[in-house]
């Protein structure tokens, strides 16, 4: 990974950077793209303009060169280098329905692991928005993908079981150390992004984490977002956690997820 | 200085670009003698591309007394003609059989230059074929461009089981392993000791996935172990006299399983697991990283979700 090469030149690129786009208001032209998306000004038009931007190495986005399944690319954005995040608005230029998903990692670090659907080769990128400076810091990758994500129709919808098994929660949490715990899991949710002819769009809208005092994190997903979607998160504590979620139809779910130890014990004899 | 460096690297690409369209799309195959009377096309050990034609394939064929017997058709309908021209310059006899070994496009989409001849394979390998056929020559279309032109998957005609066959005198054994896809045919040549292995078997190039059951496919190579084999052919990669191949498939496989396994078990994000290092002897194999991902694509999803316990009413 390239990632730490460039720490030397960081800090005065990052300034100069900063410099140039504290008049990033709307209607100001956006930094170069250094992922050369004939997107980008539309992107930055949409869902960054007001703020300033700029693209920083620290905005971690793994994910595939090439998408061997485009209905379920794997992503992790990491933002956690950055302190204090208010935001990461997830974006993939040229999918039909650009804006994948949003994370508010409130009390959690700011990482964030998911699949999603593409329509055809595109870049991924993540835009962290600083607690602190309220500063876009924008990173990505561009993943190669042979299409045809988005407008097919998710599999589940199309079998006969999945109505019964809608908003069914599975996940687990791991003891991580220093009072971190790592949480996945997964939602049965068919995620119909609505352009598939004949299917209208269907897709969890909202689901929070929450410990017995305090919300931890939120993810807001959109259409793009795999079906029967998993996620990662990197959590404080590790005490057990409540899932509570809903879909643009007014579907709600919820689950609690036992503690690292006791979610050990659960899983050997859990059956699906 | 400059400027002659550019002309010259103008020239060079004007004259690959011409030499490659006066070549006419020969894939350029030569039956390689592995045996007597046994012959192997051998493909390029890397992925398809517009270069190969797809032409990354072992394919081959055995002179029997009544006719000959021939092991996979390739990725195209213009590797089928060609390589059954080039079966003409080794022997006169008629080709009498084919046997596909299994559903991968690569290795049956040379069937139409068969049509007049009995297409044999597993049940499975049928089926497979069946239910998606155009899914793979929409796929190969893609990846090696105008060497498919005119390439349509055409099924094998007929369902055979594991036993001897005889051809004249020559006794060929059909075995039927499974776990890189359903169904994969083995064919053990005992005048000779020569293994067809098909898919079952790599060497020198990661292995693919997409249709594999990780332990059914280990039984398999395990199963090969116990034959007595004199020469192997692999699916993809150079020949051997010993069975060093299936050692390093059986290798990769292992490593694979207790990779995923372990990572699923430990809650890592598949994203994540992209980035794991690959072990030197894995990531000298040719198409690596690229063939890791892919399987984590293919394997991981159903691993991971079996670490996840219910947690909603
Ligand atoms: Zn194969």
């Amino acid at each position: 990974m390239k990632i730490f090469s460039s720490i030397a030149i960081r800090a005065p690129l990052l300034a100069a950077a900063l410099l140039s786009a504290t008049g990033g208001v709307a209607g100001e032209a956006p930094p170069a793209d250094p992922l050369r998306s004939v997107q980008w000004e539309n992107m930055y038009g949409l869902y960054l303009a007001g703020r300033p931007v700029v693209f920083d190495n620290r905005v971690l986005v793994l994910a595939p060169q090439a998408a061997e399944n485009s209905l379920e690319v794997p992503v992790l954005v990491d933002a956690g280098a950055l302190g204090r995040v208010e935001k990461i608005l997830v974006i993939a230029d040229l999918n039909p329905l650009p804006k994948v998903l949003e994370f508010y990692p409130r009390e959690s670090r700011a990482r964030i692991g998911f699949r999603v659907k593409l329509q055809q080769s595109t870049p991924i990128r993540a835009a962290v928005l600083t607690a602190d400076d309220k500063v876009w810091h924008v990173g990505g990758v561009w993943v190669d993908a042979a299409g045809g994500g988005c407008t097919a129709p998710s599999v589940g919808s199309g079998g006969a079981d999945w109505v019964a098994r809608l908003g069914q929660v599975h996940g687990r949490l791991w003891d991580r150390g220093a009072e971190q715990s790592r949480l996945r899991f997964d939602v049965i949710h068919p995620m119909d992004t609505g352009l598939a002819s004949g299917i209208p769009v269907f897709h969890v809208e909202n689901i929070e984490i929450r410990d017995q005092d305090q919300l931890l994190a939120e993810i807001r997903p959109f259409e793009p977002v795999s079906e029967n979607p998993v996620f990662t998160l990197d959590l404080p504590g590790r005490g057990a956690v409540q899932i509570r979620g809903r879909d643009n139809n007014g579907n709600r779910f919820r689950a609690s997820v036992p503690p690292p130890a006791a979610a050990g014990k659960a899983a050997s004899g859990a059956a699906r | 200085m400059r400027w002659h460096l550019r002309l010259a690297l103008a020239l060079l690409a004007m004259f690959s670009a011409w030499s490659a369209a006066a070549a006419d799309l020969d894939y350029g195959l030569q039956p390689v003698k592995v045996a007597a009377d046994t012959y192997v096309f051998q493909g390029a050990n890397e992925d398809f591309s517009f270069d190969n034609g797809g032409n990354i394939v072992n394919t081959g064929f055995i002179v029997t007394e009544v006719g000959v017997v021939v092991i996979d058709s390739g990725p195209s309908r213009l590797y089928g003609e060609q390589m059954r021209a080039a079966i003409t310059k080794v022997t006169d006899l008629p080709v009498i059989r084919v046997f596909i070994t299994h559903m991968h496009p690569d290795h049956f989409l040379g069937n139409q230059a068969y049509d007049d001849v009995p297409i044999l394979a597993l049940a499975g390998t049928i089926d497979g074929i069946r239910s998606q056929a155009n899914a793979f020559t929409d796929n190969m279309y893609r990846l090696a461009g105008s060497w498919m032109r005119g390439t349509e998957a055409v099924r094998p005609d007929e369902a055979i089981d594991e036993g001897e066959l005889s051809f004249g005198s020559r006794r060929l054994q059909v075995i039927a392993g499974g776990g890189h896809t359903p169904d994969d045919l083995m064919l053990l040549d005992h005048a000779t000791g020569v293994l067809f292995a098909g898919d079952l078997v790599f060497h020198d190039r990661a292995p693919t996935t997409p249709h594999a059951e990780l332990d059914i496919w280990l039984r398999s190579l395990r199963r090969i172990q116990a034959l007595p084999v004199e020469v192997l052919v692999p699916g993809h990669g150079p020949v051997t006299r010993d069975l060093h191949p299936v050692m390093q498939t059986r290798g990769y496989l292992d490593w694979l399983e207790q990779t995923l396994n372990t990572a699923a078990r430990s809650g890592v994000d598949m994203a994540e697991l992209l980035y794991t290092p690959l072990p030197g002897e894995f990531d000298a194999l040719s198409v690596m990283p690229a063939e890791f991902h892919r399987s984590v694509s293919h394997l991981y999803p159903q691993r991971e979700r079996r670490e996840l316990p219910r947690v909603s009413n």
